[in-house]
């Protein structure tokens, strides 16, 4: 289940992932789905912090963007990271169903998306893309 | 299925132990077993359609001016609080220990059966029980803690927005609602999450007294979830200490 994970130039063998919600309920429940499998996961607030702990250095394999955020939304955030060269995977997570705003979410650089909450059976299935 | 009584606030406030609750209940439940079915459809109608038809300030009862129940009337904050289904000692002997935890597992059963049958909560919170383990055993009630937490500062932004003669911020209600409805959807609390998505529908029409039905009947699903969880949490703490009592010599 791990795969190669590089947090500011270290190598490790474990998975790492940054969890982007400014829902501390969903903070706690992703961080604790990530733990159970295996990976080490940070959290920030809004898509600006999960832009700044990229322009320090930081880097995961895995980024579970929340759409809705304040001060930078998950769509304005996975814009940036791809402008800025992060070709982590960024698998974005909302309550939303409008279609046009969803897919507005992708076309930002989403490599998969999942409505809320995220179980564990749609988080496994987001790991699964990032081994293929 | 047995039909319990929706919304049973009187047990949330008697100070009784809780085998003295489930007999009453029990008792409560026979009397009220033909009429219970017609009654929980017509309580899961009777809030709403008398938001519907009186207008706001305008209801034969008391105009609450804190966040309360609005069935019990104590602030909300303390409505839990003063739950007093006692966390102590059983008192039990060790041999009737095991009657205590099959009485309690099937408490836990029953009001988990009763949650979920009223549409109260969903699988979601079925998930958030498969994350408990040993490592983090009480999971489920620190998060739903944090739901607690997080969601009476919606409700009080929520309140406070509605309330401003000079209201008219459609969008930060939107950016509230958005969070509640998110948080107890994460939670399985599903008719919280159902309220909060025709709150933001009246929202989004600018509706403002729509919105104040929506708000109330809101603070009153919310005072129900937090008494029942709490109630679960307390069944579910007793059951761990007369597990502890009833294994002394385990370490």
């Amino acid at each position: 289940m791990a795969a190669q994970g590089i947090q500011g130039g270290r190598k490790s063998n474990k998975m790492t992932a940054l969890v982007a919600d400014d829902n501390m309920v969903n903070r706690a429940i992703h961080h604790r789905l990530l733990d159970n499998l295996g990976i080490e996961s940070e959290a920030v607030g809004n898509g600006k912090e999960a832009v700044d702990i990229h322009c320090s250095g930081k880097n995961f394999d895995l980024i579970l963007m929340d759409m809705d955020m304040p001060i930078m939304n998950g769509i304005e955030a996975t814009r940036k990271l791809r402008e800025m060269g992060i070709r982590s995977m960024i698998a974005g997570v909302s309550t939303r169903s409008v279609e046009h705003e969803i897919r507005e979410f992708i076309e930002a650089g989403l490599d998969d998306y999942q409505e809320k909450p995220l179980t564990m059976s749609k988080l496994i299935s987001i790991i699964h893309k990032i081994k293929g | 299925m047995e039909q319990i009584e929706k919304h049973d606030y009187l047990q949330a406030h008697q100070k009784q132990p809780i085998s003295q609750l489930v007999r009453s209940r029990k008792e409560t439940e026979q009397e009220k077993m033909v009429k219970a079915e017609t009654d929980e459809q017509h309580n899961e109608h009777q809030y709403e359609q008398n938001e519907l038809e009186a207008e706001p300030g305008e209801r034969g009862r008391k105009k609450p001016q804190t966040l309360a129940c609005f069935s019990c009337q104590i602030p909300l904050k303390t409505c839990a609080e003063d739950s007093t289904i006692p966390v102590a000692k059983t008192g039990l002997p060790v041999w009737m220990l095991g009657l205590a935890a099959d009485r309690l597992r099937a408490d836990t059963n029953r009001l988990l059966a009763f949650l979920f049958h009223q549409g109260i909560l969903d699988e979601q919170f079925l998930q958030l029980q498969q994350l408990e383990d040993e490592t983090s055993p009480n999971f489920v009630s620190e998060v739903v803690n944090i739901y607690f937490h997080e969601s009476e500062k919606l409700l009080r932004n929520l309140r406070s927005l509605l309330m401003d003669r000079e209201f008219s911020d459609y969008n930060k209600m939107g950016i509230h609602l958005n969070q509640f409805m998110g948080s107890s959807s994460s939670i399985g609390a599903k008719r919280i999450r159902n309220v909060c998505v025709a709150f933001r529908a009246a929202s989004e029409q600018n509706n403002r007294a729509g919105c104040l039905r929506a708000l109330e009947l809101l603070e009153h699903e919310y005072c129900f979830l937090k008494n029942k969880l709490h109630e679960l949490f307390q069944i579910q703490q007793q059951r761990a200490l007369a597990a502890g009592v009833r294994y002394p010599m385990q370490n």
